[in-house]
Formats: C-alpha cells, structure tokens, sequence
C-alpha cells in the first residue's frame, strides 16, 4: 500500500523518483531512539529508588550484641533487671561504676529524684554496656535470616541476634553519644529547628519586602536592573561560598553580636568564639535570600494588576493597596515558595560546616547563642566514621531528616493547591 | 472642600526605604562575598611566612652591625631577599661569601643583639604565578598549587556531566515530545524529589553505594575506597532534575506550530523531536548544561564524603583526590584560627570557585539572552 | 485494481460517512464528499464547525492531538488512508499541509525548503531543488540573495510563501491549507490567492478559509459546513460548484451564511 511506491498513479512520477524516504529504517531510527529515552528516564527512576533502598537498607537489619555483663546475672531473687525496685537498680548501679562516676550521677541530681526509667537507662549504660559487635542489611536480613542466625551464634556466641531498627523513639529523644548504641538525634534535631528558626525570621520578612520592592516600586533604573540581576547570580552561587561567608561576617566581624557577648549573654567560654546558632541561622538566611525573593516576585507578578488599580482608584495609597490586597493574594504563592526555600537550608551541611558546627556537643541548644549541630552536620559526621553501626545511626538519621523534609514539601504543595484553587 | 494638596506621608516613606534596602541586601551580599574572599585572598598571596635557610649566623651581631656573617650550609642567600633573625626582619642588600650586608630593622622590628649560632629565616611569599601553575598542594611545607585540588574538581565535574548530560536531555525529550500527560504527572514529582533529596544524603550514597559497586565491577584493587569517580557519577545523578527540568522548559518553549509544520512534511516523531525541536531549544539546552556544571563544580557535600581526604594530583578517577569544596569543607571543620594560612587559603580557593561558577552562570545567562529565537 | 483505472479516477480524496471525535466530543459528523484532482476545493463556515478537523483529516494530523478519532473512510487514490497499515509519514510525505499562522523553522531560508526534502532521502540536486520550490512559491526573486538568513527575518506573507516552498519541495499530491491568509495583510493575501491559481496546475488544493469573497475568488468548488443535529457536530450540508454556491445556494443556511446573514 503506502509502503510501496506506486508512480503511475501520481502526477510527478520523474521527480518523486528522486526521493528514497526509507521509511523502514527511520521509524527503526525512532524506536531505538525511543527506547534510549526510556531506559534514560527508567535509570533516573532506579537511582531514586537505589537511592531510598540503600537508607533503608542499612536502618534497618539484625544486629548482634554482646552485653558486657549479663544481665541475667544482675536479676536479684529471680526478678529480672526490668522490673527491680528503683533502690534495687541505684544498689546494682553502685556496685559495678567506679565510686567517681557514682558520685558524678549524684551530683547532677540526688539518687533519689532520678525516676526508675533514668536509673534503669544508667544501669543499662555503664553496666550492662551492651554493644554491637555486627549489623546485617535488611536485604540479607530478610533474604538470609537462617543463614545469618548460624553465622552469628558461630561467631558471637554469647550475643544475642535481634532484628532492630536503628530508628527507634529512643533515637528521637537521645542526644549524641560516643556509642552508636546510645547515641541519639535529640541535640541535632533542635539544632536544626532552632537554625531555621532564626533563618526564617530573618530571610522571610527581607526577601518578601525585596520582592515586593522589586515588584511595586520599581521604575526601570540601572540600579535596580543591577539588584535584579544580582540576585538572579547570587542564586548561582555555590552553597560553600556563602558558608564561608558566613564565616568571615557573622563568625569573625560580628562576633560580639553573634555570639551574644554584646548582650551579655555568655554562656560559657566555647560559645563566645561566635560559632552559634545565631551565625548558623543568618548566614543559611542569606543562602536562600534569593531563592524567597524570586519565589515571591512570581507570586506578586501574578497578582492581577485590575485589583492593584481598583485600590489605586479609591484612593489608597501606595503601600494600602499592597498591604490590603498584593500581598493577601500573593500570599499563599509566597508561603509556598518560602517553604521550598526552607527546605533547602534545611537539607544544607557545607556551610555549617564552615560556620563551625560543633562536633560533638550533648547539650540540648537553649538559644540563638548556643553551640550548634543540625542533622545534616550529624549524618556527615557519623558518615565519615568507619564503623559500620554509624552508618546504620547515619541511615537512620537521613530517614529523620527525609521525614522532616517531606513534611515540609507536602505542605507546600497543600499551600499550592489551594492557591491554585482559589484562582 | 479642602484643596487637593499633597499630604506628606511619613510612614510610605519609611516603608519604601526599608524595602529597598531589603533588596540592596542583595548588592551587600554579594559585595561582602566579593570583599571577603579578595582581602583575604590577597593576605594569602602577600602574607610573609619564614622558611628556615638551615644557615646560622656565626659570629655574634650587635644591633648597629650592617654585616652578618653566616656559614655555608643550608640554602643560599641572594641580595634583595627579606630574612629574620629572631623576630627582626632584616633585607639582604649584598652578598660576598660569607659576608651578608644588610639593612636592618625593617616592618617595625627593632634591631637587636644576637648570638651566634641562630637560624636565619627566609621569607617566603605564595606567588599567584606557583599557585597557579604548580600541582602540590602541601601548606604544611610552604607549597600551594592549586592543580590537585583544580583537578579533582575538574574530574569529578567531568564525570558527572557524563552522567547528567545526556540522561537529563534524554529525560526531558521524553518528557517533552513523548510522554502522555499521565506518565509526565508521575515522573515530573519523582524528579522533584530526587531534586529535593540533600546533598548530605547523596555523598552517604556515593560512599556506601556507588563506591561499593564500583569496587565490585572494578575490582577492589583497582578502585579505593574514596575516589573521584563514585562521586563524580552521584553528582550526576545529583543534577539530572536540573538538566531536565531546564532542558525539559527550553523544549516545551518551541512553539507546537514548529511541530506542526514538520509532521505535517511527513516528518517522524523522533525526526520532530531531534531535527526541528532540538535545535531550536538549543539555546535553553546550553544554559542547562551551563547552569549544570556550574552545579557540579560548586557541589560540596557528596566530594567531602566520597572523594577523600588528601589533595592528590591524579587522571586515574578511582584514586582518592580532594576538590576544593572538599578541602574548604574539610580545612575549616576542624579547629581553624584567624589569620593562619589555612584561614586564609580557604578564601583564596573560594575565591577561585566563585569566578569560575559566576563566570558559568553569566555566561549561561548570556547564551539565553544572546541565542533566543524570537517567534512571531 | 489495475493502474489505468486508477489513474482515470477524477478524484484524490473520497471521504465515506467521517464521523471524528475528541475523547467524548464528537467535532465532525457524516462527511461524505469528493474532491477532484487539480482543483481548487474551499471548506466554508462559521468558526468552530469543525472547518479545520475536516482538512486535517485528510493528512492525519488529527492523532498528534491525544484522543481524537476517527470513524469512517478517506480514501486517497482509492486507497483508505486510515487502514491500519497505513503508516501517517507516507500519508503526510504524499500530502503536504500549510498553516493558519506562517510557521517557518528557526533555519535558515534554504533549510527551511531542504528539510523535507532531505529527511526523505531527495536523491537530486538540493540547490536545484531548493530555487524550483522557491519559484514556484513566487518568492525566488526576493529571497535569492539572502538564502542563508534566518526564516523567520521574513515578512509574515514572504513567511507563508516559504511555507508554501517547504511544502511543494517534497513534491506532494496534495497541498492542504488550513486559512493560509488569514494572519496575513490584504497584498499579501492577493499574492498567496494568485499563487495558488498557478498551484492548481500542478497540485490539489484543500483549503479552509472563513472569507468568503475568498473563497468565491479561488476555488472551483465549495463545501459549506455547518453545526447540525442535537450533537452540534459539524457537517458539510452543501457541496457543489463554487458558483452555484455563491449564486444560487440550494440550503437556505447555505444562504444566510453567504448572504451575511449568519455568523
């Protein structure tokens, strides 16, 4: 039919000779190349999915642990260590730490004010001192439990084989630890919250009034054709340059504001060196500045210039008519946009790293001038360990921060839907 | 009724100020960035550190003495050089064997007496030349040459160009020319979230994923535990969303007419996509790819993990080789004190990261501006 | 089928009970008409009566919108074109087509008329090619010295008549225009009518135009469609010689219509 070349029945036979449309071989020519643009976009798939596997995979999984004492040994008159008597655990507690650590807990707090839960945790800590000695995948874990099982009790014989997520409430509450057993996210999650805290209060109102700037007043002068194209660049700008920004303004210069000496806010020695919370929160604010700002000229530009003159008509002013009906309109679109932003300082790592995050630190922050680690800073720092139950507390951490960003994102996308809806 | 006179508003204007000066902030920020990195780049590159000639000076010196006289060993002296003497700084004007005549006192040092027997110190400069034309980056010894850590910038850049180039374009034609809107309202949002996924997370794939995978198809021998290529294919897979969301705009942009007009010669669909849509998208596509290594160039969190530890001047990408985001990050996590040359060369590498990515931004910029098809 | 009687078949196109739709919505309902080689054939009517889904039924452009289809036969030298081992391409390659909206690629002019002809393998001489095409666009004389600027440097006539080349230099049966002169100035316009009385020799040409004078000056037949039924399908309601149609219309719609009385 079409396939074939008929040339007594069209009019321009001689010239259509002249044509060789290999029609075969281009649609093979399209179906190959279709192919490659599948298999592309499928292997963006498989890395998102090798990616959420592999998080996965190392949070959750058997693990072997080895008490150091037993705690079976400990049960007095055949009640197990859980259900003794607080005076019973703080006796144990006694008997095996060195008189020194005794009397530090005591110190903190008299023996009898701590709850039996906390002396329970105490115990558990310095005395039994249970520690991994291997961690399986949940891949094998699931796949080669028998084999697994054999494998351990050959090797670890008195440890005992559990299947343990690494991701418990215990890990939400705890703060960090030298052991991965114990070590928590508690400290990293409030450094984060307060970080962004401080991020928030400072970029929002500033890159909202520099859109709303940009939108509103503007008259097309070169000044301002250089702010806009600035901040177009400075959203170009890799996220390590303004950490050490951050470094050499809020850090070093700023110093006595941001480590709160000005005020008279010292809290101890460490802190007054202005690697604070304050420092961590300004210098991510100024990262997403530009991110806030072109986010929100959109939202304004789409505000509908019929209401700004229907405003204008009754005689309002100027900033009435942004403040009264601009920016209620736009404001969903800024919120949306404000969110994704936050988003982004909260998954940040390098920069902090060059403000000066701590690297260690077990104190809950109290303020903008506290120390700081966030949970970014916490998966690099137990990524970079060589231990492998660190990557498992790694893994578990990055499921937090995952969570914490979902939650973000999906009440940004709530925001954009009901904007559009409203439209 | 009153007259229409103009009403002094004190509060519009107040609120106008502050608004501009939000959006001069911008001006300030990108000065402070500017500043910053160029004081302290020029400390870096004027600041004197002293290497020990391993030469003492033999006989005792009062502090009128003008003459010096040293022994042979160590390096030699050469008239003009600046030299210190305990904590005076002193400048060689002659040398003559063993005679050393010098003019004393220099940089607001006070000329002392000294005894035989001490060292005499050198000044030594990092010169913009050496720092960057040399491949040794050892600030312990006095060496910096920014090549390995250019280098392994350049390599991981590479590699993951190799990765997200042509599977970012590929995706974005699909999206663009093939996809039904059902499959497009399922693969736009998992590229978002592969956008939205921190960096942090991706260098914890590259060093307990990639790297092990690359290990067991290369061989444990051949790739060691960090190195540049398992970082460099994570910072790829890193950018694909950007290279196909902007590359996936630039297409969407070609007027659908264009389409039209080409099925409409008996063209196919891939002929549509790659002959007429492509090349008239090109101008997008390059910004893309612009914006895309600039990208890549200035990622930081996936070479701290996976790429190692070390300024190390290699081609070979499973060798471990740090970037200069690598090293900044990596200098200033641990106990860094203002106004040592760690402090300072941090500025001095940042400061080479920022014209190179501010460069590729412009330029990324210009080529959409430059380039643009204008229809109708 | 034997050749020779193909070749005498007066007709290019048969369309037998078209029925089109998109998704649920039906745009064309039982078309049935002929159209004759090497004349010029006008589709009429008011906007939205499915004018444009009619033409580009005949070269299946219809299917790159997702969820159009279409019931019923066009047949093209006695061959249905949308048999399913029809490949669209052939068809498209055989029957070329020309926009509302001047939409020449963003090449270069000479590129602009080599493309087709190049992805279907032209075997020939590309420069003699590309100046024949140009010539009998009528547009030779005034991009000649220009051949590498871009298309789109063009004036919006000089545009369609590019467009025009583009299509003529794969050497098509058919030429479809789809309302060639509706973006274009009156001089234009007037060019672009000329060039298709010159076409004709040569091609057929199916073209859907709102301007009736135009299509009165043009064609040498007319089909005016018309929204009907309680579908509010559109459907050809009279087919005939343009002068009829234009004199002594036998629908009383058909009249109102080129009486102004309508739309």
């Amino acid at each position: 039919m079409f396939n074939k070349r008929k040339p007594s029945q069209v009019p321009h036979d001689a010239e259509k000779d002249a044509f060789q449309p290999h029609l075969h071989s281009r649609h093979r020519a399209g179906r190959v190349w279709l192919l490659v643009f599948q298999v592309s976009t499928l292997i963006g798939i498989v890395a998102l999915s090798a990616l959420l596997y592999n998080v996965a995979n190392a949070a959750f999984g058997y693990a072997a642990i080895e008490n150091k004492v037993d705690p079976a040994s400990l049960s007095i008159n055949g009640i197990p260590l859980e259900q003794l008597h607080p005076l019973d655990l703080t006796y144990i507690l006694q008997e095996h730490v060195s008189e020194g650590l005794f009397r530090k807990f005591a110190r903190e707090k008299p023996m009898e004010e701590y709850s039996r839960e906390e002396i329970y945790d105490l115990v558990m800590r310095w005395v039994v001192q249970p520690q991994v000695v291997e961690t399986w995948t949940l891949f094998d874990s699931l796949a080669h439990r028998d084999e697994i099982m054999r494998q351990a009790a050959e090797k670890y014989p008195q440890a005992r084989i559990f299947f343990r997520s690494w991701l418990t409430s215990q890990f939400l509450t705890t703060p960090q630890s030298s052991k991965p057993e114990f070590a928590g996210v508690r400290t990293a999650i409030l450094g984060s919250l307060w970080t962004i805290l401080i991020t928030l209060l400072f970029a929002f109102p500033v890159g909202v009034g520099a859109a709303i700037y940009l939108e509103e007043y503007t008259i097309d002068t070169p000044l301002n054709r250089i702010i806009q194209t600035n901040i177009n660049n400075l959203a170009g700008v890799p996220s390590i340059i303004y950490g050490i920004l951050g470094l050499a303004i809020f850090v070093r210069l700023l110093e006595p504001l941001t480590s709160g000496a000005l005020f008279g806010y010292v809290k101890d020695a460490t802190t007054a060196n202005g690697r604070t919370i304050l420092s961590a929160g300004l210098t991510l604010g100024l990262l997403i500045l530009p991110l806030i700002i072109i986010n929100a000229q959109e939202a304004i530009r789409a505000v509908p210039g019929s209401l700004r003159q229907a405003s204008l008509g009754l005689g309002a002013t100027r900033w009435q008519t942004i403040w009264h009906h601009v920016l209620p309109s736009a404001l969903p679109g800024i919120l949306t946009g404000a969110i994704l932003a936050v988003s982004r300082a909260v998954g940040e790592t390098a920069p902090l790293v060059v403000v000066g995050a701590s690297t260690f630190i077990t104190f809950d922050p109290d303020g903008p001038f506290s120390k700081f680690t966030t949970l970014p800073i916490q998966i690099y720092q137990w990524t970079a360990r060589p231990q492998a139950e660190f990557r498992n507390i790694a893994a578990a951490a990055i499921l937090v921060l995952l969570a914490l960003l979902l939650t973000l994102n999906a009440s940004a996308v709530l925001l954009r839907n009901r904007f559009s809806r409203r439209l | 009724m009153n007259k229409l006179h103009k009403r002094p508003r004190r509060g519009e204007g107040f609120i106008q100020g502050f608004l501009f000066l939000a959006a001069a902030l911008s001006i300030l920020t990108t000065v402070g960035i500017v500043y910053e990195l160029g004081k302290e780049s020029l400390n870096f590159f004027t600041r004197q550190m002293w290497e020990n000639t391993n030469k003492q000076i033999v006989a005792d010196v009062r502090p009128e003495d003008l003459t010096l006289t040293i022994n042979s060993s160590g390096s030699d002296l050469h008239s003009g050089e600046i030299i210190k003497i305990s904590e005076e700084i002193m400048q060689v004007t002659a040398v003559a064997g063993g005679q050393v005549t010098v003019a004393r006192g220099l940089q607001n040092t006070t000329p002392g007496a000294y005894n035989a027997g001490l060292d005499i110190f050198e000044s030594r400069r990092v010169s913009l030349v050496k720092f960057f034309t040399t491949t040794r980056w050892e600030p312990q010894i006095g060496n910096f040459g920014i090549w390995p850590l250019l280098n392994a910038t350049l390599m991981t850049s590479l590699m993951a160009m190799l990765v997200a180039l042509p599977l970012g374009l590929s995706i974005a034609i699909y999206l663009s020319e093939y996809a039904s809107q059902r499959v497009r309202s399922w693969l736009k949002p998992i590229l978002e979230v592969l956008a939205g996924i921190p960096t942090v997370v991706y260098g914890y794939f590259a060093l307990t994923f990639m790297t092990p995978l690359l290990r067991s198809v290369f061989g444990k021998g051949v790739v060691e535990i960090y190195n540049t290529a398992a970082a460099g294919i994570v910072i790829g897979i890193l950018v694909i969303p950007l290279v196909s969301s902007m590359s996936e705009d630039a297409l969407r942009a070609v007027p659908v007419s264009l389409r039209q007009a080409a099925y409409g010669l008996g063209a196919t669909r891939l002929e549509v996509a790659l002959k007429v849509v492509l090349p008239a998208a090109i101008s997008g596509i390059t910004a893309a790819f612009i914006v895309a290594i600039s990208r890549a160039i200035g990622e930081t969190m996936i070479v701290a993990i996976a790429a190692g530890a070390g300024p190390n001047f290699t081609f070979n990408p499973f060798k471990s080789a740090e970037t200069m985001t690598g090293h900044i990050v990596r200098i200033s996590g641990g106990d860094l004190s203002y106004d040592s040359i760690d402090y300072n060369s941090i500025f001095a590498i940042g400061l080479v990261l920022f014209v190179i990515t501010l460069g590729l931004n412009i330029v990324s910029q210009r080529v959409v501006r430059k380039f643009r098809e204008v229809y109708d | 089928m034997s050749q020779a009687v193909i070749s005498k078949n007066p007709y290019v196109f048969e369309v037998r009970d078209l029925n089109i739709f998109y998704d649920d919505f039906k745009a064309v309902t039982d078309v049935n008409l002929k159209i004759e080689r090497n004349k010029i054939t006008a589709i009429i009517g008011p906007s939205g009566c499915g004018k444009s889904t009619l033409l580009r039924a005949f070269n299946r452009m219809n299917e790159l919108v997702p969820g159009t289809r279409v019931e019923g036969e066009v047949l093209f030298d006695s061959q249905n074109l949308y048999a399913p081992d029809v490949d669209p391409i052939e068809v498209r390659y055989r029957i070329g087509m020309v926009f509302q909206k001047p939409n020449p690629f963003p090449k270069s002019i000479y590129e602009n008329v080599a493309w087709g002809a190049r992805i279907h393998g032209y075997q020939g001489d590309m420069d003699e090619l590309v100046e024949r095409s140009l010539r009998s666009a009528a547009l030779w004389d005034e991009v000649k010295d220009k051949l590498d600027q871009s298309g789109l440097s063009l004036s919006g006539g000089q545009q369609q008549r590019l467009c025009i080349a583009r299509a003529i230099a794969v050497e098509p049966e058919v030429i479809l225009m789809d309302e060639p002169a509706s973006a274009l100035d009156p001089i234009a316009t007037l060019k672009i009518e000329e060039l298709m009385q010159e076409l004709k020799k040569d091609y057929t040409i199916a073209v859907v135009t709102h301007n009736m004078q135009q299509a009165a000056r043009v064609s040498d037949y007319t089909a005016m469609m018309m929204l009907t039924g309680d579908s509010r399908a559109g459907t050809v309601i009279e087919y005939t010689d343009t002068k009829v149609i234009f004199t002594m219309p036998k629908d009383k719609r058909t009249e109102d219509y080129v009486t102004g009385r309508f739309g």
